[in-house]
């Protein structure tokens, strides 16, 4: 039995056609984002009111947040492309895996830098051994496995295939740090942003920090097709399509 | 300004300045570590892929 696949996904699947396409989208993605950010940032630094309890600490969610988010979206990105790269065989999906490690890390040390700086005039320390925490530190290690793991093959086929299996093994902190401030007793707060519910802050605390979480995606998609791109180029450099791109430039 | 009676008390940010610019400076730090960390990725390649183009066109 042959599954029937909509004929974009096999456009994707080609990396000429994904060289062509975000060629198209990276200029859009990028204003949109540096948009995004700017506002974000300066609503969020200048225009936000500060936090009743906390005051102005509280002004690092703004970065805090999305960053958290964006680590385990892109988490799970890997771990999904991965997983169509060894189902399908697709090229094109092991180099969009293979682009969302190293970025994925560095959001993860985002995440965790400005927790902890978050942490030490909220809780009086810099890290505590919490559920929240460590299951976030996990995501990291996992992160940082993947990509050493790539690292230690020589034959790229072997390395995709490796880094899809323990990508998709790593999937399963993804929910234990979603739920860690439910099931455990944690110092970290709640979600802040849920789907079912509305925000607990004032709009004009949330807003700002909408704005942010959008910003960090867009930017994320800007670095993740610049990375693909240029591993496509490096990987079908035998095509006549690439040799013909670099002699022209 | 916004929130914030003057500059002084905005770079102040009550008495956790230090913790709020460390964290947006962490943020920019990477946010630009990403970025030319990709331009200098594709320009070493092309520097190299032109070249051994180069190389392979003498040869043959």
């Amino acid at each position: 039995m042959t599954l029937k696949l909509p004929q974009w996904f096999y456009q994707l699947a080609s990396p000429r056609w994904f060289y062509e396409f975000s060629g198209k989208l990276l200029p859009w993605f990028s204003a949109v984002a540096i948009i995004l950010l700017l506002t974000g940032s300066v609503w969020g630094l200048v225009f936000a009111p500060a936090d009743y309890q906390q005051g102005n600490s509280f002004r690092i969610i703004y970065v805090h947040v999305p960053a958290s988010i964006l680590a385990q979206s892109c988490y799970m990105l890997m771990a999904v492309a991965g997983a169509i790269g060894l189902i399908w065989k697709m090229k094109m999906a092991h180099i969009v895996a293979q682009s969302c490690a190293a970025f994925g890390a560095s959001i993860a040390v985002i995440s965790l830098a400005t927790g902890a700086i978050w942490g030490k005039p909220t809780w009086g320390a810099w890290w505590v051994w919490d559920a929240r925490l460590t299951s976030m530190l996990v995501l990291l290690f996992l992160y940082v496995g993947v990509i050493a793991l790539r690292g230690a093959f020589e034959n790229t086929q072997s390395a995709d295939k490796a880094a899809a299996v323990l990508s998709l093994v790593g999937l399963v902190n993804i929910p234990i740090i979603k739920y860690s401030v439910e099931w455990w007793n944690t110092l970290h707060q709640p979600a802040t942003f849920t789907v079912t519910e509305k925000p607990a802050m004032p709009p004009e605390m949330w807003i700002p920090l909408l704005i942010m979480v959008l910003g960090f995606y867009c930017f994320f998609s800007v670095i993740l097709m610049h990375r693909a791109r240029l591993e496509v180029l490096q990987r079908e450099m035998k095509t006549s399509w690439v040799q013909t791109l670099i002699k022209s430039l | 300004m916004g929130d914030f009676a003057s500059f002084t008390e905005f770079l102040q940010m009550g008495k956790h300045g230090l913790y709020v610019w460390l964290s947006y400076g962490i943020a920019l730090v990477i946010f630009i570590y990403n970025i030319s960390s990709v331009v200098l990725l594709k320009r070493a390649f092309f520097t190299k892929a032109k070249r051994q183009l180069k190389r392979e066109e003498n040869a043959s």
